[in-house]
């Protein structure tokens, strides 16, 4: 609506488009002055044109593919883990009453939990290696996932379930006809928080204890002091996560944030 | 919908049903830890731990810790909250910007913002600072789009009010429009602390600085596993707790405007 009052003041200099244009070269004019303003230690934000030789030159090295190979690799298996736990959890949930009121709770509040602490128990269990990192990525995944499929079955229409009980639908046909399409928003919504903190969930435990991938190299650059490279690695790691955002939303059809007129937040019912 | 089958059974209260299943896993835990099942040095016994949980309240320094933790969560917040309802204020009145950078702010929101803590630590040193910046960086971008969301949803006749009492902008905002966003406001804050603990505790266990997530560091570098299993359970049972209570704050807060 706000774009169509704004249509028809066509003699504002300030257009969307200008303004977003702006805004990026604004951001990138004040990294470049607090860099160059003596107020940081010398080197701490480096220039933009030295962080994407940077980004260059990781990319023609192999080390950097091993890294990306690990953490891709952690990232993926936490996530489909915790979105098929989730999923089941989720639908068992939704589905029968009263699992969802005895069981839901304990997911409800549990998921807003850091769950980075569980990290020295998991490396207890699981080692140094990617075992424990997967394990606090599913950990992390499962909740939103699990929240956001029982919270999208039983917002599925009573009609349409009358209308399965009419056609005498099994129980197997009935989540596969009528629960699962009536499900994808809420699918993608949980796939889409799941995906993010699987990512947190695996670099965290990188940043903290590990022998490779992502948040190991960026962490080692910074021991290094090399803070282009880290940094380097740092947009390497967003640029991963918004493809995944990406890949999600190609997939599964998203309740975009103008469809809803409001932003759905993890915590926010 | 109606489920009348499962009324006419006899039923068990959800929260009885609920403290079973939690007291039937930690009695198993302790059969299975003491009977050797599972390993007991790095799964102690739930007794064990808590005689850890005793050890970390008396001398472990379990309560400043905790009130480190708050404190810092809360200060993030609170710089979260001002640059939040700052910048949702805004992109609440020029209408442009509002377009141009709330589908940003929302991507801002759900961006892993936590993964930019090697920037910090570089920035700030291995010191507070650092957490407070990363509790607040997480922090700002939920606070800022329910403040924008709540003050684009004061209803006009409000206003019309406002302007019929010839109030000043300033008192546009203050009398009119600030309380009829608060409770939207108020989910935005509420949303903003529960990403402030996250990360506080995060990066305090990250770097080993500061409250609670520093502590259960600690006790993992010291193998002192009943003491950090404790730690551990004290963090989840305190984020719950906090949860619930907010949660129970903001209905009452909504069902009261």
């Amino acid at each position: 609506m706000a774009a169509v009052e704004y249509i028809g003041r066509k003699t504002a200099f300030w257009t969307v488009g200008r303004l977003r244009i702006a805004g990026v070269i604004a951001a990138l004019a004040v990294w470049e002055l607090a860099g160059l303003s003596g107020l940081f230690f010398n080197d701490v934000l480096p220039s933009a044109f030295r962080i994407l030789r940077a980004m260059g030159q990781l990319l023609v090295s192999r080390e950097f593919y091993e890294h990306l190979g690990v953490t891709v690799f952690e990232v993926l298996t936490s996530f489909v883990l915790g979105a098929v736990t989730g999923t089941a959890a989720g639908l068992a949930l939704g589905i029968s009453r009263r699992a969802g009121d005895i069981f839901e709770p304990f997911i409800h509040y549990l998921a807003p939990t850091p769950k980075i602490v569980f990290l020295p128990i998991l490396l207890v269990l699981f080692g140094v290696g990617m075992g424990s990192k997967i394990a606090l990525g599913s950990i992390s995944c499962f909740f939103p996932m699990a929240l956001n499929i029982a919270a999208g079955v039983r917002e599925v229409s009573p009609t349409l379930l009358r209308v399965g009980r009419t056609f005498s639908l099994t129980r197997s046909q009935t989540i596969r006809m009528i629960y699962l399409p009536a499900l994808i928003p809420a699918v993608a919504t949980g796939l889409r928080i799941g995906l993010a903190v699987s990512i947190v969930g695996c670099l965290l435990s990188e940043y903290k204890l590990a022998r490779a991938g992502m948040g190991f190299l960026a962490g080692q650059y910074g021991d290094k002091f090399a803070i282009a490279h880290m940094l380097a690695v740092l947009i390497f790691i967003f640029i991963l996560a918004s493809l995944g955002n990406a890949v999600i939303a190609r997939f599964v059809r998203l309740p975009g944030p103008g469809d809803r007129g409001s932003v759905r937040l993890a915590f926010d019912k | 919908m109606a489920r009348t089958m499962a009324s006419t059974r006899l039923t068990l209260p959800p929260l009885l049903i609920r403290f079973l299943v939690i007291a039937g896993l930690v009695g198993l835990w302790e059969i299975a830890s003491g009977s050797g099942w599972i390993n007991a040095f790095t799964a102690p016994a739930p007794s064990s731990v808590w005689k850890g949980f005793e050890k970390i309240v008396a001398e472990g320094g379990l309560g400043e810790a905790m009130a480190i933790t708050f404190a810092t969560a809360l200060m993030s917040a609170a710089i979260g909250a001002v640059f939040g309802i700052a910048s949702g204020y805004i992109l609440h009145i020029w209408k442009a910007a509002g377009e141009a950078y709330t589908s940003w702010l929302a991507a801002l929101a759900s961006a892993p913002l936590v993964l930019l803590y090697p920037l910090f630590l570089v920035i700030f040193g291995r010191n507070m600072w650092t957490i407070v910046a990363m509790g607040a960086l997480g922090c700002t971008p939920p606070i800022a789009l329910k403040a924008k969301e709540g003050l684009d949803g004061v209803k006009p006749v409000l206003l019309n009010v406002g302007r019929t009492f010839n109030l000043t902008p300033k008192q546009q905002f203050w009398m009119i429009m600030f309380p009829a966003s608060l409770p939207s406001i108020f989910t935005g804050i509420r949303i903003g602390l529960l990403f402030a603990i996250i990360n506080v505790v995060g990066v305090e266990f990250l770097v080993n600085v500061g409250g609670l997530g520093q502590l259960i560091a600690n006790l993992g570098d010291r193998f002192d596993y009943p003491q950090m299993y404790a730690g551990i359970f004290f963090v989840i049972l305190v984020s719950v707790a906090f949860f619930w209570i907010t949660e129970k704050l903001e209905k009452w807060l909504l069902s009261n405007t």
